[in-house]
């Protein structure tokens, strides 16, 4: 269990070691602070997006040993002792992920705000199902609201990152060049 | 038409793709800047309330506070974004107008101690009776939401345009439905903020907004200051959908508590804020009579609406004129009579949504339409095709439209959905329903009065022709605008895509131009950058003839490289030529500008609605009710745009996937609900019931091959006008499913259910008697 110290206010701060993309980070949290905020203001990893502070929107997902879920639902100190994957996380190396490179060839991406918890809701669901059906695309990002694309374009996107085809048709000649 | 281009026309990746997929994409909220204070706003709890008196000391002696501010501390000049009716203040003094009316704002340490702060600001109000329903607000006794707006009426409009009397006494068939169109909020995924900072006199502000040069001219404004002093940028935006086209208490309050902290602010909206703040769709209602004869050819329109302002203008007089100037569009009829009151509520204010004030009306007009038909024996597709506008006319309140292909929409979209296969096979419980939308590709007046062109753009090529920055101040808020622009600058030098940087919507870096509303900027600010490319094209060639020994008559440039067209061994790199242009002529840099020409009639509010150029599109989409609980299924939608040249096909795509989306929820889904003291009660999105990936049916988006002679290669709007046939679409489908039409937005469950059983009800009795 954390170490925790009471300030001079009586307010108690946990000290709570996060892991997260593999990096171990040790940080001083509030009974209150969500995992959102600990990521955002604490390690500055704000690919996390707050939109809702509800639940409702998915902005915030993260992977908490592998599931996608809602990190505003989530305390700091809860997360201590789990493996923690944000967007950040997804590309290693500087390499993207297939679902990544889908979603910008698909145009899958409008005004970017809920694409990093799209990207993770996909990525979870491509680890343990690598061939979903389209039900089970929807159901996956179900989770996640886009208010841009109408989902055609995350859909295809995510349906062609699970047959490795990245390229949409229409655009294969004018993508063969620069994108994979 | 046929000409091939190396850049426009190509599903070019987003050229902030990588960075929106990794997270790097900073928005206005996740910037932080050394020695930041976080700010809120103390908001009203009541509908329409006397401030007696604000007490702030004890906020003041909490930990952590470093400011706090009230109308005492703040300009008292009103604002508002339509210059007609100012009539917001940064603070409420005498009293406040709706529940989320500004009262005060603290700046803090952190975020906790700012709610901590809010919670300590005692202001004691005398409660007052509200305006909530705004059928009734024009009545005798109603209270007055502004004492100086008699009869809570904020804009009133008498158009009449040929000679509708003549018209409805020679017609064959009149018809009059009423329609009430719901508010709906625009809800983007990303919350409001701003981040205010000041060094010395001069103002900087980040904020997620549609354009930094309404919000530098605003900010500006109300504080009494040069332009040149106000810079205001934004990062990038997570959606706008006419929301985020005006500034509020987060700008205002946090530029004033910057100036007292000496540090800078940063603030935001939590989702229930945002909410408050609305700016959305009014409610309304719709009376529409028509006259036809007896084909079903349309003669004459009356137009006769009352929308909800809510407490305060924002763009509201737009809207109100919007409503009704938009309907002339799709179908061709020389009398029209368009009589709108705008009134006030203490309810939160309403204004542009995607669309701006056209989908209810379309809605409106659109389920009107297949009532007439309905009544005359006539096929819902035949009644507007037979009505549909034609190219190179004029509307009846004096738009110009060139290209349009309305006719071939329609008869596109009956071909790929079935339509006639659908019409004479039957399947109980299962309808599908037409309708059209057409939307202004930029407005042809800008928001506030002046003669600034309406987009200016330049590029400089780099020093050895390696790369080439577009300076815009386009706004791309998602849609896509940043990739758009870099396509066509890259189109106009001869230039690659994929060598193209771009730097946008910064006041200090960038050149004017309106930003993101009214569909605007791949026509407008497109065109300023293609002239800005052709200069820099120009001077590419001219150089090239000088090393190459051609005239530059002989030359051309496309994809990089320069070549004659008559001697194929004369060629040489467009990044050769541009290094020498440095090295010999200096930096290499192009310039464009658009200025609207001048467009619309003389009358009253003629301005509105004028547009060098109008989109066109017709939708269908096919439903089964249930009816047993009213439940609805969307099988399919079918959608054909005519929006000029496309310059990405893809981006087009998503925009339209995104207008029917909102316009689809917008139907049967989507609505802000109040109770019965003007609060609201389902400021969430689960609540509010945006859709998800689940309830999404298939959707089928085509274009028709279209030519706009006014714009850059032809290109013309699409993004809103998505959204406008959709509302009326849903509508016709559930009539043609259930036979019975309901009358008003959302097309809940609820209603289809009640529908049903009044009509099953209606017909048992029937059979009693």
């Amino acid at each position: 269990m954390s170490n925790v110290i009471t300030d001079k206010d009586g307010v108690k701060r946990y000290l709570i070691t996060l892991h997260v993309n593999g990096d171990e980070h040790t940080i001083l949290v509030k009974g209150n602070t969500t995992l959102t905020n600990a990521l955002r203001d604490q390690l500055d990893l704000t690919g996390t997006k707050r939109g809702c502070e509800l639940g409702d929107c998915g902005s915030c997902t993260v992977l908490f040993d592998g599931r996608p879920i809602n990190s505003c639902m989530k305390l700091a100190v809860e997360a201590e002792g789990h493996d923690i994957v944000t967007i950040e996380g997804v590309a290693a190396n500087g390499e993207l992920d297939a679902i990544q490179q889908s979603m910008i060839n698909h145009a899958a991406v409008q005004c970017g705000y809920c694409t990093p918890g799209m990207v993770l809701s996909a990525k979870a669901l491509l680890t343990r199902n690598p061939h979903p059906t389209e039900p089970e695309v929807r159901e996956a990002i179900a989770g996640n609201l886009c208010r841009c694309t109408g989902y055609v374009h995350i859909v295809e996107a995510v349906l062609a990152a699970s047959r490795g085809d990245l390229i949409p048709d229409d655009a294969k000649h004018t993508m063969a060049g620069g994108a994979k | 038409m046929s000409k091939n281009y190396n850049v426009i026309g190509q599903s070019k990746p987003k050229i902030d793709g990588p960075e929106k997929v990794t997270g790097g994409a900073k928005y206005t909220g996740d910037l932080k800047f050394p020695n930041m204070l976080h700010g809120k706003i103390l908001t009203s709890p009541h509908a329409h309330a006397r401030i007696i008196s604000i007490d702030t000391s004890e906020a003041e002696k909490l930990p952590g506070v470093k400011a706090v501010i009230t109308h005492k501390d703040v300009p008292t000049l009103k604002y508002g974004l339509s210059p007609a009716r100012w009539d917001e203040n940064i603070f409420c003094s005498e009293k406040t107008r709706f529940v989320g009316d500004k009262v005060a704002a603290v700046a803090c340490l952190d975020e906790e101690t700012c709610y901590k702060a809010l919670k300590l600001i005692k202001v004691e109000y005398e409660v007052l009776p509200a305006v909530l329903d705004f059928l009734t607000a024009m009545d005798e006794g109603q209270p007055q939401v502004h004492e100086e707006y008699a009869k809570n009426i904020n804009t009133e409009i008498h158009q009449e345009f040929g000679d509708c009397a003549k018209a409805f006494a020679e017609a064959y068939h009149v018809r009059t439905d009423t329609f009430i169109g719901q508010r709906t909020y625009q809800c983007p995924i990303e919350p409001h903020s701003a981040i205010s900072m000041w060094d010395g006199g001069k103002l900087t502000i980040y904020s997620s907004t549609q354009s930094p040069h309404y919000f530098q001219h605003y900010i500006a404004r109300e504080f009494g200051m040069d332009i040149g002093d106000v810079r205001v940028l934004k990062t990038f935006v997570g959606g706008g959908f006419g929301g985020k086209l005006e500034p509020t208490g987060l700008e205002f309050a946090g530029v004033v508590l910057a100036k007292l902290t000496s540090r800078p602010v940063r603030m935001f909206y939590d989702r229930a804020e945002m909410f408050a703040h609305n700016r959305g769709r009014h409610a309304q209602q719709m009376e529409i009579t028509t006259g036809v004869d007896k084909d079903g050819k349309i003669l004459v329109a009356h137009a006769n609406f009352k929308m909800d302002g809510g407490a305060y203008t924002s763009l509201g007089i737009a809207s109100a004129y919007y409503a009704g100037a938009l309907l002339p569009m799709t179908y061709e009829f020389d009398n029209f009579k368009f009589d709108m009151f705008r009134v006030y509520t203490n309810l939160p204010a309403c204004g542009a949504q995607r669309g701006h004030g056209a989908p209810q009306p379309k809605y409106a007009f659109e389920s009107h339409l297949d009532n007439v038909a309905k009544d005359l024996g006539i096929d819902p597709m035949d009644i507007r095709i037979r009505n549909a506008r034609r190219a190179d006319t004029v509307t009846p309140n004096d738009f110009k439209i060139n290209s349009c292909h309305m006719k071939e929409c329609l008869e596109r979209a009956r071909i790929i959905s079935g339509w006639d296969e659908k019409k004479k096979n039957k399947v109980p419980g299962r309808g599908i329903g037409v309708s059209t939308g057409s939307f202004v590709t930029g407005a042809g007046y800008p928001i506030y009065r002046t003669d600034m062109p309406h987009a200016s753009a330049f590029i400089r090529v780099n020093e050895d022709g390696t790369a080439a920055t577009l300076y815009t101040g386009s706004v791309d808020i998602g849609q896509g605008s940043d990739t758009v622009m870099c396509q066509m600058a890259a189109e106009a030098m001869g230039y690659r895509y994929e060598q193209m940087k771009i730097v946008a919507s910064d006041t200090e870096t960038t050149p004017l131009d309106f930003g993101a509303y009214a569909s605007r900027q791949t026509y407008m600010s497109g065109t300023a950058v293609k002239l800005a490319g052709e200069e820099v094209k120009k001077q590419i060639l001219d150089m090239a003839s000088f090393m190459l020994s051609v005239p530059p008559e002989d030359l051309d440039c496309e994809d990089g490289i320069i070549f004659s067209k008559s001697r194929e061994d004369k060629s040489v790199s467009f990044q050769e030529v541009a290094r020498k242009h440095f090295v010999l002529r200096g930096p290499l840099l192009g310039k464009g500008v658009y200025t609207p020409p001048k467009l619309g009639g003389t009358f009253k509010g003629a301005a509105v609605g004028t547009s060098p150029a109008y989109s066109f599109g017709a939708q269908i989409g096919e439903v089964q009710i249930d009816a047993e609980t009213g439940e609805i299924s969307v099988l399919g939608i079918w959608d054909v745009h005519d929006c000029g040249k496309v310059i990405n096909p893809r981006l087009l795509h998503g925009q339209v996937h995104g207008a029917l989306f909102m316009g689809m929820g917008e139907s049967v889904w989507e609505e802000v609900l109040f109770d019965d003291k003007g609060k609201i009660i389902n400021p969430e999105l689960a609540n509010y019931k945006m859709l998800t990936a689940m309830d999404m049916p298939p959707i089928e988006s085509e274009v028709i091959d279209s030519y706009e002679p006014t714009g850059p290669w032809g290109a013309k709007e699409v993004g809103e006008g998505s959204t406008n046939p959709t509302l009326g679409m849903f509508s016709n489908a559930i009539f043609d499913a259930m036979g019975v039409r309901v009358n008003s937005l959302p097309l809940t469950y609820e209603k289809v259910w009640r529908a049903l059983k009044e009509k099953r009800e209606r017909e048992e009795a029937g059979e009693g008697a």
